[in-house]
């Protein structure tokens, strides 16, 4: 059965967009939308915004229908989403930033990426305008009560870790809200891609986040493909797909490196290190690089896997596929189940995060052991024929999707003449952050950094 | 700190630590003279290494935790990371530098006492590279403090960042 939030999409202008086609609404449209939002099922993955629309994109969980909604901006506003999904709040500021386009009868608009420090503002509209005289340091809700103390965090954060900046708001050792704050890694990505011709975009792509470089560039590429129409051979196919399974057990393992660290579980840290290592030179062996950036191109792939390259990742998979049920065991040893059951509980979000710190575990386990079972499948059944094909000069609208280890990356983008003209990479990070801000509350400051690892926070990736 | 050599008996395949390989040699002869040039006093045997991020893409992060980890276990030669620039003889910087994130750097350089020395670790780093001209982006490391050593690759390998460090402590040894 269609809501009725489907059907008023549907109801609306249909812009070609493959393989999902996009709807513009009229202002009323969209407000309407927005009212229903309250009662609707409807999530929002993304939403972002080009120098004349603002986007939306949402996935009807009813029936699975992906939904790219669109609304004109006009004077330089547009109605906000905030006004019923709380997760728009960072996007608008994101979108305000970039372009200047302000979300009206929401949030209210604070800067997010923009901290001031920019040589202009608005670095995306037609017109980017002149820098604020005096930089805005960031402002935090400040919660006053009896004991209530303020432990700023970062952005130069302890450990190897990338910049973000939280802040607690503790009474005694508990954390009683924690407020994040993010841009401070913003290098102007969209900017650099746009108007750049597809492979030379995919670069940017590749370098949005360097532990889901795999997804974040295979997703560009499906976009674009999707957009002009290419189909790629299936040798490249399966490669890629390989290299997304390779990618995401990799992942999860320096995630599990980490979170064993912390623990001071050096069994456990050990040996995900150790099967991540290996892991990584069989992709240096077979793909030529560590993390296989730049693997993945529009169009196939960069080159064929290496000789000797088959053999080496059977082994290094082999190998992680023994380990799983002794990290399962170690897991569950009392001293770590005890500190991490209960740990950060999340009520109800997307699969992998869901629960609390120890379910978390258990799912990252189990998404190793899938992926070595998708990998090996791969890898026994390649297919001899096509890396690659060469792009077309055309114009279209794509959207695509692919699975990382911290969650889905969806890429939009808008081709024009083979070179990008809009684009929009949406980050697995977007929808992961407010959550940490959920699972903090409540915990003892100093499994802050237990927590926030066991949800794989990704910051570069939604700094853009 | 992990005592890896104990934890090494109990799990197969990691029985060793990485040999270690060649110091980079370049890179060790440029420190050398910099540092009679500059007639610098001279750090101890080990180093304590912070690692700032200016805007790194969690690329090379990846492989400084590597570094860190079972395999190549940095401590062995006397390397060893902080948290605290106030502890640090050595600033790993990552990334290429953004505006918003060059006052951190400047702050972390400020707090790490004399003598001091500065890595720019990656191809960002060391010139801003992908991300080069790019309205949110200064350039590299050097365009906020001074740099003493460039490690390149995107991102470097942990047997190239190891050697790299290690050329400065045989330059501080030598």
């Amino acid at each position: 059965m269609t809501s009725a939030a489907v059907s008023l999409i549907q109801s609306a202008i249909m812009e070609p967009c493959q393989p999902w086609a996009r709807y513009v609404l009229r202002w009323e449209q969209w407000g309407t939308l927005v009212e229903m939002l309250a009662t609707e099922p409807l999530t929002l993955l993304a939403a972002w915004a080009d120098t004349v629309q603002v986007h939306a994109l949402f996935d009807d969980a009813e029936t699975g229908t992906i939904l790219p909604v669109s609304v004109a901006v006009e004077a330089g506003t547009y109605p906000a989403l905030s006004l019923r999904r709380a997760e728009a709040v960072w996007y608008e500021h994101m979108i305000h930033d970039l372009w200047g386009h302000r979300a009206v009868g929401g949030a209210e608009i604070k800067p997010w990426l923009d901290h001031g420090n920019w040589p202009i503002t608005h670095p995306m509209a037609p017109r980017p305008g002149p820098p604020p005289r005096v930089p805005e340091p960031p402002e935090f809700r400040v919660l006053e009560g009896e004991g209530m103390m303020q432990y700023p965090i970062g952005p130069v954060a302890p450990g190897i870790a990338e910049a973000s900046h939280l802040r607690l708001t503790l009474r005694g050792d508990r954390i009683v809200a924690a407020e994040a704050r993010l841009g401070y890694t913003h290098r102007g990505t969209l900017a650099l891609m746009r108007g750049k011709p597809a492979r030379t975009a995919a670069r940017f792509a590749a370098r949005l986040a360097g532990d889901a470089t795999v997804a974040h560039s295979m997703a560009f590429a499906l976009a674009i493909e999707a957009a002009l129409g290419v189909e790629i051979p299936p040798r490249a196919i399966a490669l890629r797909s390989l290299m997304g399974a390779l990618e995401r057990i990799a992942t999860q393992l320096d995630i599990l490196t980490s979170q064993g660290a912390l623990l001071g579980a050096a069994a456990i840290q050990g040996r995900c290190g150790l099967r991540q290592e290996h892991l990584r030179r069989a992709m240096a062996i077979a793909f030529g690089h560590r993390l296989m950036m730049d693997c993945v191109v529009p169009g196939g792939v960069a080159g064929d896997i290496a000789r000797g390259g088959v053999a080496a990742v059977r082994q290094a998979l082999d190998a992680v596929a023994r380990e799983v049920p002794d990290l399962r065991r170690l897991y569950q040893g009392p001293a770590v189940s005890a500190r991490l059951c209960g740990l950060g509980r999340i009520r109800s979000g997307p699969h992998p995060v869901q629960g609390d710190t120890d379910a978390r575990t258990r799912a990252r386990l189990d998404a190793i052991a899938n992926d070595v079972d998708i990998a090996i499948r791969g890898l026994d059944r390649l297919p001899t024929e096509g890396l690659s094909v060469s792009m077309p000069t055309g114009s279209g609208e794509g959207l695509a999707q692919c699975r990382s280890a911290r969650g889905e990356v969806w890429h939009w983008v808008r081709v024009d003449h083979g070179q990008v003209a809009a684009i929009f990479p949406r980050d697995p990070g977007w929808a992961l952050w407010p959550l940490a801000e959920a699972a903090l509350r409540g915990a003892p400051v100093a499994d802050t950094a237990l927590i926030c690892c066991s949800l794989g926070l990704p910051v570069s990736g939604l700094d853009l | 700190m992990v005592n890896w050599p104990r934890i090494r008996r109990v799990l197969p395949g990691a029985e060793r630590a990485e040999p270690p390989g060649p110091v980079d040699a370049s890179a060790l002869q440029s420190l050398t003279e910099r540092l009679e040039a500059a007639s610098q006093v001279r750090l101890g045997r080990s180093l304590a290494i912070r690692h700032v991020n200016t805007g790194s893409c969690n690329g090379c992060e990846l492989e400084i935790r590597a570094l860190n980890g079972v395999v190549y276990e940095l401590a062995r030669f006397g390397l060893r990371f902080v948290d605290n620039p106030r502890h640090a003889d050595v600033l790993l910087v990552t990334g290429p530098l953004t505006h918003t994130l060059r006052q951190a750097l400047e702050q972390a350089y400020d707090a790490t006492p004399d003598p001091k020395w500065v890595v720019a670790l990656g191809d960002c780093a060391v010139d801003g590279g992908v991300f080069k001209g790019s309205y949110a982006v200064l350039g590299g490391t050097g365009m906020g403090v001074p740099v003493d050593l460039t490690i390149g690759g995107c991102p470097p390998s942990p047997e190239r960042i190891l050697s790299g460090l290690r050329a400065l402590l045989e330059a501080n040894r030598a």
